[in-house]
């Protein structure tokens, strides 16, 4: 697998909708075998674009290039290859989950033999349910045999919109996993887009954050959210003696601050190792140490959520 | 492409909606043999009555083919409307549903889903219409037997052989079946601007009512611009069963009385069914998939 491979190429997309200008100029690129997370509030613009690159939108100018090939002149060479799922699984309710399956692998021109679509319903965990009318599925089945028809032609890149939504925490958790399957286990590379920062942040690779239709911010998760300096979170069984073991340390610095039981503080990665070792050495038992470098408080610092009043606050 | 037919014509036949009008074709055809079977003569009389002092009417004058050609009458008006609930279906039905954008994300152009899809609604057209033939002309056969045909009109009767009617009545059915298709044609063209097929399927079914409404009128602008309606050149069906007469003015078996005017019935309702499923995919190649 060549992770250097350009599999999606978006320069200078814009996309109007009379006077409202849902994608603004943007310009983005997916490597191959990436778990690209695309994240902004509703209405930022992520279905839209996501629609113009399986070419269900035309956009109004910019450059869309899937595999190298340009999407305008290449829509089936380059829909051949991609498998996708746009916001709500919907399917033929009065087919049954084979039937569906079998319908789109035969418009996608694959193989349409039994056990090659039951292993992709097995995959996603509907073998058992292959029979019953879709009529009779849960939101969860559904949207796990949104996958099973998005990878039914065997694709190499996966673009999933909203995934998770609608689903309970079980079925969140359920898509999660096969997304982890899918990019770690058979190498897929995945395009997912949410609203929910917690799950993309748990299986993206890379992302990209857009507010009100503009590219806010793209790179490496690791880059983005995880680096050198972090602040961490501190909880021991003696908080008060910690908290003036460290201000006398020379892990004291202007971050640290004592929130009850909890000790915040502004630490190097590497340095986490001595800091458990001092405070052990002082006595101190560390119950645990958790990041507080989350995406949701970088999304919100991002995007304009961040102007938003929370009403329950005095 | 014949995959995609394929797929189209398997999804029609899966949908519960598409049996109302199998399901209603039966009703009706069985309601009327039964009331002709009970009180067909004095139907015939009814039907003959300005003309049956001038003639004697013997044999088996309510046959199976007498039988089909009543039942075609009040049919063929009414078939289109079960028509447009497939046709006007066949495209924001899905978009409805959520499945139009699954669709077009696969590898296949939109101007080859769009013929798959007229094409598998034109399946069901002539399947609807074989299922009429069946019951009507056949079931009619059966039921009452065969003799030859009056056509009543409005200052004449056309008396056909039973050897002279099994081929007029196929051209009938292929001329009825091209009826049908321009009135899927319609809905189609209009299931490409709704993402709900209500909307559709109202429109198709008022076009077709105001049209034939209006054709029927006696007011002479109406008259004039009839000729322009698809929907007048519906009936062209019926020329089928009139014959060309010598100079003695007696009929002429195997012949038909006006047939350049039926094949320009047939041409003007080609045109249509070319023109909407044209528009239909100039537009839908143009549109961008929102539902």
């Amino acid at each position: 697998m060549n992770k250097n491979e350009l599999l999606v190429r978006v320069e200078g997309l814009t996309k109007q909708f009379g006077t409202l200008k849902a994608v603004d100029d943007l310009s983005f690129s997916i490597h191959r075998g990436d778990v690209y997370g695309f994240l902004g509030q509703n209405g930022a613009g992520k279905s839209t674009t996501i629609r113009i690159l399986l070419s269900l939108i035309a956009p109004t100018s910019g450059t869309v290039e899937l595999f190298g090939y340009p999407l305008k002149t290449h829509r089936k060479e380059v829909l051949r290859k991609i498998g996708a799922i746009i916001e709500r699984p919907d399917h033929y309710r009065y087919l049954t989950a084979f039937e569906n399956l079998r319908l789109f692998a035969q418009m996608s021109g694959c193989s349409s033999k039994r056990e090659v679509l039951m292993e992709k319903l097995d995959l996603v965990g509907l073998a058992s349910r292959a029979e019953s009318k879709v009529g009779t599925y849960s939101q969860g089945m559904k949207q796990r045999l949104g996958i099973a028809i998005a990878l039914v032609q065997d694709p190499e890149l996966i673009i999933l919109d909203e995934p998770t939504n609608g689903l309970d925490p079980q079925g969140i958790a359920d898509i999660r996993n096969l997304l982890l399957l899918l990019s770690r286990s058979l190498h897929k590379t995945i395009l997912i887009s949410s609203h929910l920062l917690n799950e993309v942040e748990q299986v993206a690779t890379r992302m990209l954050i857009i507010d009100k239709g503009k590219k806010m911010v793209e790179g490496s998760v690791d880059a983005l959210f995880y680096p050198s300096e972090m602040l961490v979170e501190l909880e021991t069984d003696a908080p008060e003696v910690c908290f003036n073991l460290l201000q006398q340390s020379d892990f004291a610095n202007a971050s640290l601050n004592q929130k009850g039981p909890l000790i915040e503080l502004q630490i190097q990665k590497q340095r986490i190792p001595l800091l458990t070792r001092f405070l052990v050495q002082n006595n101190v038992g560390v119950l645990g140490i958790a990041s507080k470098n989350k995406l949701e408080d970088y999304f919100l610092k991002l995007t304009s959520a961040n102007q938003h009043v929370d009403p329950y606050s005095n | 492409m014949w995959t995609l037919i394929q797929i189209e014509v398997f999804k029609i036949f899966r949908k519960p909606r598409t049996y109302i009008a199998f399901a209603a074709v039966l009703a009706i055809v069985l309601l009327i043999q039964t009331a002709i079977y009970v009180d067909g003569r004095k139907y015939l009389e009814f039907v003959m009555k300005d003309i049956s002092e001038r003639f004697d009417i013997g044999g088996n004058p309510v046959n199976g083919y007498f039988v089909c050609f009543i039942i075609l009458q009040t049919l063929l008006i009414h078939v289109p409307l079960l028509v447009a609930l497939i046709a006007a279906d066949m495209i924001a039905g899905e978009a409805n549903m959520g499945t139009l954008r699954l669709l077009l994300t696969k590898p296949v152009s939109r101007t080859e889903l769009l013929f798959s899809k007229f094409f598998a609604t034109s399946v069901y057209v002539i399947l609807l219409l074989l299922w009429i033939a069946l019951l009507a002309l056949l079931g009619s056969i059966l039921l009452f037997g065969t003799d030859g045909m009056m056509n009543a009109k409005s200052y004449e009767v056309v008396l056909i052989n039973e050897n002279d009617l099994m081929w007029r009545y196929l051209l009938a059915f292929g001329f009825a079946a091209i009826s049908l298709i321009a009135v899927a044609a319609l809905g189609f063209l209009l299931s490409v601007f709704a993402d709900n097929s209500i909307g559709p399927i109202v429109a198709t079914m008022s076009i077709v009512i105001v049209l034939t409404i209006l054709s029927t009128m006696d007011i002479p602008f109406f008259q004039e611009i009839k000729h322009f309606f698809f929907t007048s050149h519906m009936i062209g069906w019926k020329g089928f069963f009139d014959m060309k007469v010598d100079a003695d003015g007696n009929a002429l078996p195997g012949t038909i009385a006006n047939s350049k005017a039926i094949l320009k019935s047939a041409g003007i309702l080609v045109l249509h069914i070319v023109g909407f499923v044209g528009i239909a995919i100039g537009i839908f190649n143009r549109k961008d998939i929102l539902s």
